[in-house]
């Protein structure tokens, strides 16, 4: 990415690691996350490139700099089958919803272009994922389940839900990170701690891009 | 650090964890399984936890029992979001209804401290009015308890607590100064006292269960803002570091990983105990009476579970009302983008609220609600932005907005309905226990409401200087009713005093009891209703009437 495209440019949480704002069970359980693999542990190899696929255009990430393992992450999710603590009747259990939908969603693509999700153009891609959202997929490759609901209760919670916890996600937005023992002081408009990201106002990337370096 | 909490107990060997040190242990009274303590209690949420931390203090012999880990904030809450989902309840519930709810966050614990443990420590009382809701409002059905008394409980707990609070409360009857001052307001709270201000309603710094000043081993609240992923200061006071840690010292037992799956009645119709499941096995503690503290689900699916051929409804069904009546919270919000950088993510979520509409009434529908400033961490945003329909490009660019984000998020007051109900689905749980079918639809009263709300907040977040405002419109928080306290055991399950009108050792103790919900966060309420019950647990059991 052109650091300069970003409001933070060069902010990167993963500096304070060693810092007073991350604790011992947080560099822990963050340092497992970002070690999730890339590649299957529940899904088979297609529905496994359908995943990556579909990851890719619910958030498409910057190529310049690596990648947060998404698909890995929700396949991770799918092998501890861990819940949400509920789900819409009109929905069946997590693995089966996601089996369902990766499977119909490589039907809907292929019954449309002779080809899988993964192997469309990125506007054939939307397009299918933007009718999904909308109500427009309904054939009996969904095995009953609603494809709306798919996409609003699963898709985007799951995929989004994954990728804000990430480090590399938090970098792009300028959110604080981790904050254990020491917290924050400045609360009020436009203050900032030192150990807070610098917004880059127009004209002055630079100069937030320096700050930024330092910001630990 | 010792064994992870959730594969093995630590309330065992006559020891507990002591959560204000690290790695500390305090001593644990233990009782035998054949031993007839004197209260088994299912939960050791709001309830469960205080009601245990009294009928200890006053000399009963109590073992509290929760399906969750024990766990020490210090080293075992990461700042993170995702991980500490350890906090919820995330086994399986079936929602439907028009208006079917989610659930598993903001509105569920399993922990040893239940969901006070992650809670936004929002500590609010009852519009006075409220325990009267038929005969002075119009709506509902009225308590039988009397305000005066429970603001009498409300002061208790708010010391017990050391509340953080402002010296003169804008609204209802006088209620004396917070025993800890205010916190500093964030900007995202200045938002809100500007909006308010500009519209000529009043608002004032939220009354917070996290300490301004130090207290005993905890610190000052720190501001990390993962409040409600738990607090690794202790700053937050809650059932775990307060009304538990006294419950230990009082004599009480705290079972963690004990899933309660039957209330055991005989033959006359009495409680006999309760069958738990605890290291790999079903196991009996006999008990003289049984409460059950589970929340507005598992209690209702915990008597409904424990039928017998003389209960085949469930116990404390007579009334049939066992699982009605259940009441979310609305939870919409009107959120716009700031010139300024607010950067939400520091301090307590909710640090500003305005209870106007709580205690004005020239209005077109029955309740009320207050708004509170927000928060929201990027994995709670980034679904709030999901569910508008944000993904894409249009996602990661709104995210950009995330530190100039502001909101303002109504507790709005649902009305009781039977059609809202907890029943027991088909499936079943790891337990081997049928599940939970949570049914909810709003009703119209409810949508006005929320309409009202949202008109509302959207003017007062344009007047606090906001720009693109839009909406979200379907959340809900907290979890009440399916178990109503009243004064007619025909249409209602327990009396003023948690106690079954069907089997006289049956008590039942959390947000269940609320006849009706009001528009304020309840672990206040759910507190004091328990810190009064233990006092009329004593008073009874003096006049050799328990």
């Amino acid at each position: 990415m052109n650091p300069y495209t970003s409001r933070y440019p060069g902010y990167d949480v993963l500096n304070k690691r060693d810092t007073p704002s991350w604790d011992a069970i947080t560099r822990k359980v963050i340092a497992q996350r970002m070690a999730t693999p890339s590649e299957p542990g529940f899904l088979d190899v297609v529905r496994w490139r359908a995943l990556e696929a579909l990851c890719a255009r619910i958030v498409p990430q910057p190529a310049d700099r690596p990648q947060v393992p998404l698909a890995g992450m929700v396949d991770m999710r799918l092998q501890k089958n861990a819940g949400d603590g509920f789900r819409y009747a009109r929905l069946p259990p997590l693995r089966e919803a996601w089996l369902i939908g990766l499977n119909a969603l490589d039907e809907e693509s292929k019954a449309r272009h002779e080809l899988p999700f993964a192997s469309l153009e990125h506007a054939a891609q939307n397009t299918l994922l933007t009718q999904m959202q909308h109500g427009e997929l309904s054939s009996s490759h969904w095995k009953g389940m609603d494809a709306t609901l798919f996409f609003s209760q699963r898709v985007l919670p799951d995929i989004c839900g994954a990728y804000y916890s990430h480090p590399y996600a938090w970098n792009e937005i300028g959110f604080g990170g981790p904050a254990n023992p020491r917290g924050y002081v400045r609360m009020y408009y436009d203050r900032r701690d030192p150990w807070e990201a610098v917004e880059a106002k127009p004209g002055k990337e630079r100069q937030a891009m320096e700050k930024n370096r330092r910001v630990r | 650090m010792s064994a992870d909490a959730q594969d093995e107990p630590r309330g065992k060997h006559g020891r507990a964890p002591d959560v204000l040190r690290v790695g500390g242990w305090v001593p644990m009274r233990e009782y035998l399984q054949n031993d007839e303590v004197d209260f088994a209690i299912v939960g050791t949420g709001a309830g469960g936890a205080t009601l245990a931390c009294r009928l200890a203090e006053k000399g009963f012999k109590v073992v509290a029992f929760d399906a969750g880990a024990w766990w020490r904030p210090l080293e075992e809450f990461a700042s993170d979001e995702s991980h500490q989902k350890k906090l919820f309840w995330t086994d399986e519930r079936l929602c439907d209804g028009e208006d079917p709810v989610k659930l598993g966050n903001n509105n569920s614990g399993k922990a040893v401290g239940g969901s006070m443990v992650h809670f936004a420590m929002v500590s609010l009382r009852f519009r006075p009015e409220w325990f009267k809701a038929r005969s002075l409002l119009g709506y509902g059905v009225d308590w039988p308890l009397d305000w005066r008394e429970m603001w009498h409980y409300y002061g208790i707990i708010e010391d017990a607590l050391k509340i953080s609070g402002p010296v003169n409360y804008p609204w209802g009857p006088d209620r004396g100064r917070y025993p800890y001052r205010a916190h500093e307001l964030n900007a995202a709270a200045l938002v809100l006292a500007r909006g308010a201000e500009a519209l000529g309603i009043a608002w004032t710094p939220t009354p917070l269960a996290t300490v301004s000043a130090p207290r005993g081993l905890a610190h000052p609240c720190a501001y990390r803002g993962f409040c409600v992923s738990g607090c690794s200061t202790n700053a937050k006071q809650s059932t775990l570091n307060v009304w538990i840690p006294r419950a230990l010292q009082a004599g009480a037992e705290i079972r963690d990983l004990a899933m309660v799956g039957r209330v055991v009645v005989n033959d006359a119709g009495r409680c006999t105990g309760v069958e738990y499941f605890r290291e790999g096995r079903w196991q009996f503690q006999r008990a003289r009476n049984v409460v059950v503290a589970g929340y507005a689900i598992e209690t209702p699916r915990l008597l409904l579970l424990s039928a017998t051929s003389r209960f085949p409804d469930g116990l404390a069904n007579s009334s049939g009302l066992v699982g009605k009546n259940f009441m979310v919270q609305s939870n919409q919000a009107a959120w716009g983008v700031m010139d300024q950088e607010i950067r939400s993510y520091k301090g307590p979520p909710s640090l500003a609220i305005t209870e106007h509409w709580n205690y004005h009434d020239k209005k077109d529908f029955f309740g009320g609600y207050s708004y509170m400033s927000q928060g929201p961490l990027p994995v709670v945003w980034a679904l709030t932005e999901g569910r508008r329909g944000l993904w894409g490009d249009a996602l990661l660019k709104d995210m950009q907005h995330y530190n100039h984000y502001v909101g303002l998020k109504m507790v709005g007051e649902t009305m009781p309905q039977e059609r809202n109900c907890i029943t027991l689905a088909d499936e079943k749980d790891d337990y081997g226990l049928p599940i939970a079918r949570v049914t909810h639809s709003n009703c119209d009263n409810d949508r006005r409401l929320i309409q009202h709300a949202l008109d509302f907040m959207e003017t007062a977040l344009a007047a606090g200087g906001a720009k693109d405002i839009w909406r979200e419109t379907d959340d809900t928080c907290h979890l009440n009713g399916t178990a109503r306290m009243g004064s007619d055991p025909h249409t209602s399950v327990v009396n003023a005093d948690c106690r079954s009108w069907d089997i006289p050792n049956l008590w039942i103790c959390d947000g269940s009891v609320f006849p009706t919900v009001g528009g304020v966060n309840p672990s206040l309420t759910i507190q004091a209703i328990a810190y009064r019950t233990a006092d009329r647990i004593e008073a009874l059991a003096s006049r050799g009437e328990l």
